[in-house]
């Protein structure tokens, strides 16, 4: 496959959020060769129906993502938890389903968190990219534990520039985000998001990296609370060289 | 304060975040076993092939149970022991009673075993009039300060050393002159051997059960349960029919599985395989030995797709790792059993309807299973008891509506654009800098945090101006 048609699966949390993320993305796979479409069909993948149980919803949106997202080489999602619920959900919900079973399969072979389609699948890595700072990375779980993303985003980020990682004590360790449970429970999402920023303030670092915009905002939202100067950024934009832009919660 | 059960969950949660003593001690007990938990697996050759074998070890019994529970009743028979069966806590609380009376039994020592209290074992003999000694050290401070236990290995663990020391100065008789964990260890121990040695009857769990013996394995670190149970007349097993292993090798396999992921040692201090009553010519020993084989709801869950959470050892790794517990420690709770598992079991103890925060009340984030030994899949069974909640309308009106509102426009993507333009153009008027720190609807956010604020074009509207065209379909 020479150059192919790559899907953009944008996330409902990027499209309302922070634009900036899907056009980093874009920018990215076009650098490393790809043909990139954003099919417009495409809304949310579900992941709040399915994680608050209202499985006929969330059944119901993955036929029609997938619907939307079949025609194309590959789907690549900046975010690990949406590219689970799609990866590695939606063929479970859908197994019982004779005809929607085995297109939920095909996709979810398909499917890549972006980390990893770029530097597993593309074999690309950031060129001429330059950005002086330091930096921290959270793992987010779903990516990490679903997915095994680890060292992809590792490995593009050591090839930016003059950026260094520093390591973030308990980087595995959930930032208490969990979609629908930070404002369920929000008393103990705090409790946990507030012991993950002093994690993050001790590192000294510039910039909180990491692949999930839903942990991002969460962990964002309450360094910025806490009067932290950490700023915030989508680990894409640094490998797309939009790095030097606004962080998330800065004016553009 | 200790929160109580009869509070609702919510509440549970803001006494628990509010005790600062509650997260030192937790996070001291939990963090050392997550430490030594990492270097313990670290350390084990190819662990993931070992906890493989775990779970298909115990995923054949389950799917067996009928012919090991025979097997074990036969072989515990032989050995002269007793084998009663109960279906539900009542009928094993009710077995455990009039054999204490049988026994003329006016205290019993008891080792510790989160059956019992799972079936209410403590209450029933405090029912009954009988007096009962905790053997287990945490469990004894537990016993001591009229609380429940908070763990299932460390029933204390909610507790400081400080607070510990003070309590065990007003309770015992000869009380620790210096607050040093050696000083205080004795004085515990000063006062348990006494009843222990006084009891008629010692009762305790089953770590494991040996179908092809008719052994009962116990573990513990302290020794309690060998020196509560053999100089008492008689000794009563009660355990959970799920506890059964084809062999004793099967049986060491477990051991190791479970030392390691709970404590992180490679084995626990005593490990002992009983196997039936004194026998003629033996120094020592009970005369009589009963084996309560307790069912409460466990056919149930292998029928309603519980199975896997039948696999569980109870080692307590999925609580220490988890960022909920490790917050709001075990009370908050409110069943036995704390932490992921007992967010699965507790509904299927308890009924669904008094514990649906229970499932609810977690990340989803992975860890419990990614640390449990035999890869009891946590967070699907928790996902399930969501569906389950929701089916049954048990979820709040708030999220029903909100969700179907949610669902209803990302099902129709012109409408959801038009939907998300205007509640983006809203929002963009809630602030002037680029954080918002209040939003209506979303009081649960940004009590505690910050959100980013909007900008005025999703991306979809601005990729459509870039494009000069509406992107291709
Ligand atoms: S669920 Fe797994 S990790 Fe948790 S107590 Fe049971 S065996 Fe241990």
């Amino acid at each position: 496959m020479t150059r192919p048609r790559v899907a953009l699966f944008v996330t409902c949390l990027v499209d309302l959020i922070r634009p900036r993320i899907g056009f980093a993305s874009i920018a990215a796979l076009e650098a490393a060769g790809c043909e990139v479409i954003v099919p417009e069909a495409q809304t949310c993948c579900g992941q709040p129906a399915l994680n608050s149980g209202d499985r006929k919803t969330a059944e119901d949106l993955a036929r029609r993502t997938i619907a939307a997202l079949e025609p194309y080489d590959h789907v690549v999602i900046p975010s690990g938890s949406c590219a689970a619920t799609i990866r590695v959900h939606y063929p479970e919900i859908l197994e019982h389903d004779a005809s929607w079973g085995p297109r939920a399969a095909a996709l979810a072979a398909r499917t890549y968190e972006i980390m990893a389609y770029l530097d597993e699948v593309r074999g690309w890595k950031p060129d001429g990219v330059a950005l002086p700072a330091t930096a921290t990375y959270h793992d987010s779980c779903s990516g990490l534990r679903e997915l095994g993303i680890k060292r992809q985003p590792r490995r593009l980020l050591a090839a930016v520039d003059g950026l260094a990682l520093r390591p973030l004590d308990g980087a595995e360790t959930c930032c208490g985000f969990g979609g629908t449970f930070c404002v369920k429970y929000p008393a103990i999402s705090n409790a946990i998001v507030g012991e993950k920023a002093a994690a993050i303030d001790a590192t000294g670092a510039d910039l909180l990296l990491a692949g999930d915009l839903g942990c991002l905002m969460n962990m964002a939202g309450k360094l910025h609370r806490d009067g932290s100067p950490v700023r915030a950024f989508h680990a894409i934009e640094l490998v797309a060289g939009m790095g030097d832009g606004p962080a998330i919660g800065e004016d553009a | 304060m200790n929160p109580t059960v009869s509070d609702s969950f919510g509440a549970r949660v803001d006494a628990a975040l509010a005790d600062r003593n509650l997260k030192l001690a937790v996070e001291r007990t939990a963090g050392t076993a997550e430490a030594k938990r990492t270097l313990a697996v670290d350390a084990f050759p190819d662990f993931d092939a070992a906890r493989d074998r775990a779970a298909a070890i115990k995923d054949h019994v389950v799917a067996n149970l009928g012919f090991y529970l025979e097997r074990f009743e036969a072989n515990a028979t032989a050995a002269g022991a007793h084998v009663h069966w109960a279906r539900t806590a009542q009928e094993a609380c009710d077995i455990v009673i009039r054999l204490c009376k049988q026994a003329d039994a006016k205290s019993v020592a008891r080792s510790k075993s989160m059956l019992g209290e799972e079936i209410g074992l403590p209450h029933a003999l405090a029912e009954a009039g009988i007096t009962r000694i905790e053997t287990d050290l945490a469990e004894h401070i537990i016993q001591l300060s009229g609380e429940r236990p908070s763990h299932i290995i460390w029933p204390a663990m909610h507790k400081t050393r400080e607070q510990v020391s003070a309590l065990f100065r007003t309770s015992h008789r000869n009380p620790h002159e210096e607050e040093t964990i050696a000083a205080m260890a004795e004085s515990a121990r000063r006062h348990l051997r006494e009843g222990m040695l006084a009891a008629d009857v010692g009762i305790s769990g089953a770590n494991f059960l040996v179908a092809d013996t008719g052994a009962v394995c116990t573990v513990t670190n302290e020794g309690n349960a060998e020196l509560s149970l053999v100089p008492p007349r008689m000794h009563i097993v009660t355990a959970g029919i799920e506890k059964i292993v084809p062999s004793t090798g099967h049986a060491v396999h477990m051991l190791r599985m479970l030392s390691r992921s709970a404590t992180g040692a490679p084995l626990s201090q005593y490990t002992t395989f009983y196997t039936g009553p004194k026998r003629p010519g033996d120094r020592d020993g009970p005369e009589e030995m009963h084996i309560v084989l307790v069912d409460n709801g466990r056919t149930t869950m292998r029928e309603e797709g519980l199975a896997e959470m039948l696999r569980c050892i109870r080692c307590g790794a999925c609580m220490n790792h988890c960022v909920v517990f490790r917050q709001i420690g075990g009370h908050a709770y409110g069943g036995t059993y704390p932490g992921p598992m007992g967010a699965v079991l507790t509904p299927a103890f308890d009924g669904l309807k008094q514990s649906r925060d229970l499932p609810n009340a977690c990340t989803l984030n992975g860890k419990c299973q990614e640390v449990c030994p035999v890869r009891i899949p946590l967070p699907t069974l928790l996902r399930g008891w969501r569906e389950k909640s929701w089916r049954e309308g048990l979820e709040p009106a708030s999220l029903r509506s909100g969700l179907a509102l949610w669902a209803w426009f990302a099902r129709r993507p012109r409408l959801y654009r038009a939907a998300t333009a205007t509640a983006l153009a809203s929002m963009r008027l809630m602030g002037r800098s680029g954080w918002l720190s209040t939003l209506p609807l979303a009081g649960g956010w940004t009590r505690y945090r910050d959100m980013p604020r909007p900008p005025a074009d999703s991306f979809m509207a601005q990729y459509k101006k870039k494009l000069g065209k509406g992107p291709r379909p």
